[in-house]
């Protein structure tokens, strides 16, 4: 069971920053994987108080606090423009809205699981990441970082639309995925990422060249049987890894297709 | 820690441990409504209204609810008694431990789209676990409401 000896509301980013500098502090997010772990927890840093739970355009882009929900994700106007509405198809299928309501962006972002829907779409529509501690970075870099003592604050997203899309297999409805394809395409140049492998979110771009021509069925098809090939996947419960190479070559495909707006 | 906070419609304040759950938190203030299914956060039986919206209790620290308006069932008995029977109706349920969520869910979508698809119902309705049934009855259910409620306003006109 989970044993929290000490619960705090963060009043600053630079509090939160400093309790967290200890190994027993843990920063809550929507805690729907924390509480099924088993350990004591010294210090519990909320940040429910910090407003980082809104969605914002600015000058350098669309900034995401890390405490907005991922039914806040869903469901807003400007990010479902902005990206075609494949963060609503990311995180849409993620157990039920009630689950949505707690799950912030920021935890999911930061636990870097193999399983993130929400990484695989985020690596593909070319986001950043703010901590606080190190700074602005790419979220591919933040990836393959291990994890740390610092604050995620905020997701950003280039103000420039992107045309995007995401899709995944999952065995029963609301399931953890056993695949997840996300395909993003801004001036041309495409981002493609592949999670639940089940390793994390791996991000490839079109370095073969193979997409030079545009995205059609027959290009879209040979950049997916490439990058099934190039990817590592695994085999668990949900799926083996032949399995989830075969399901690479379908749903990139159906991705790339979905994003660039044709019948996959 | 003390826990502050508004309970269908009462303010109360409460000791409670920092780890102590909302669902714990409820059910000691005799929200029985409020059921554990699953611990894993998957079956929506735990569903109250955190500051209106559909949150699962099992997955909030009663700390976090603090400050915060927590509505459970107990609470929204005139707004679940419009739709209810028609559920019974169906014969939907037969052990009826999922229900509460269910119902829960349900003014949490019919608040939001009070007129809804049988598309948008399932969708809404996704992340509420039901081990007797199929679902169709509570579909039906919810059908039969919206259509009797639609012959009830068209009368009204």
């Amino acid at each position: 069971m989970l044993k929290i000896n000490q619960y705090v509301r963060a009043q600053s980013l630079d509090e939160a920053y400093a309790l967290c500098q200890k190994k027993s502090s843990v920063v809550l997010g929507g805690m729907m994987w924390l509480k099924m772990e088993d350990r004591p927890v010294g210090t519990a840093i909320d940040l429910c108080d910090l407003g980082l739970d809104r969605i914002e355009e600015k000058e350098d882009g669309w900034h995401i606090g890390a405490m907005v929900t991922l039914r806040q994700l869903e469901q807003h106007p400007g990010l479902g423009t902005l990206t075609g509405g494949a963060l609503a198809q990311a995180v849409g299928p993620i157990v039920g809205g009630q689950f949505r309501n707690l799950a912030p962006v920021g935890g999911s972002i930061w636990g870097r699981f193999g399983f993130s829907a929400l990484l695989t779409v985020f690596l593909a529509l070319g986001a950043e990441v703010v901590l606080h501690g190190a700074g602005r970075m790419p979220l591919e870099t933040f990836a393959a970082q291990p994890y740390g003592r610092d604050i995620l604050t905020e997701i950003l997203l280039p103000k420039q639309p992107v045309k995007a899309a995401c899709c995944s297999m999952r065995n029963t409805a609301t399931d953890f995925p056993v695949l997840v394809a996300a395909a993003g395409i801004r001036d041309g140049q495409v981002r493609c990422a592949v999670g639940a492998r089940p390793a994390k979110a791996a991000l490839l771009t079109d370095e073969q060249g193979l997409l030079a021509g545009g995205v059609t069925p027959e290009s879209a098809q040979a950049f997916a049987d490439w990058a099934a090939e190039k990817l590592s996947f695994d085999s668990n419960i949900r799926g083996s890894a032949d399995y989830r190479r075969t399901l690479c070559r379908v749903l990139v495909r159906r991705a790339l297709l979905a994003a660039q707006g044709e019948e996959a | 820690m003390e826990i502050k906070l508004i309970l269908n419609g009462r303010p109360i304040v409460r000791e409670a441990e920092p780890d102590t759950l909302l669902i714990d938190f409820v059910r000691a203030q005799g929200c029985l409504s409020v059921k554990r299914g699953c611990e894993t956060s998957n079956c929506g039986l735990c569903t109250v209204m955190l500051d209106g919206k559909p949150v699962l209790s099992c997955g909030v620290l009663a700390a976090r609810a603090s400050g915060h308006r927590v509505d459970t069932l107990e609470g929204l008995q005139a707004e679940a008694e419009d739709f209810v029977a028609f559920i019974a109706d169906q014969g939907a349920e037969q052990c009826g431990f999922c229900n509460p969520g269910f119902v829960m869910n349900t003014i949490a979508l019919l608040r939001e789209n009070p007129d809804p698809t049988d598309e948008e119902i399932k969708a809404f309705l996704v992340g509420n676990l039901c081990r007797c049934s199929g679902y169709e009855g509570q579909l039906r259910g919810i059908r039969a409401y919206l259509d009797a409620k639609k012959a009830r306003e068209k009368e009204a006109q």
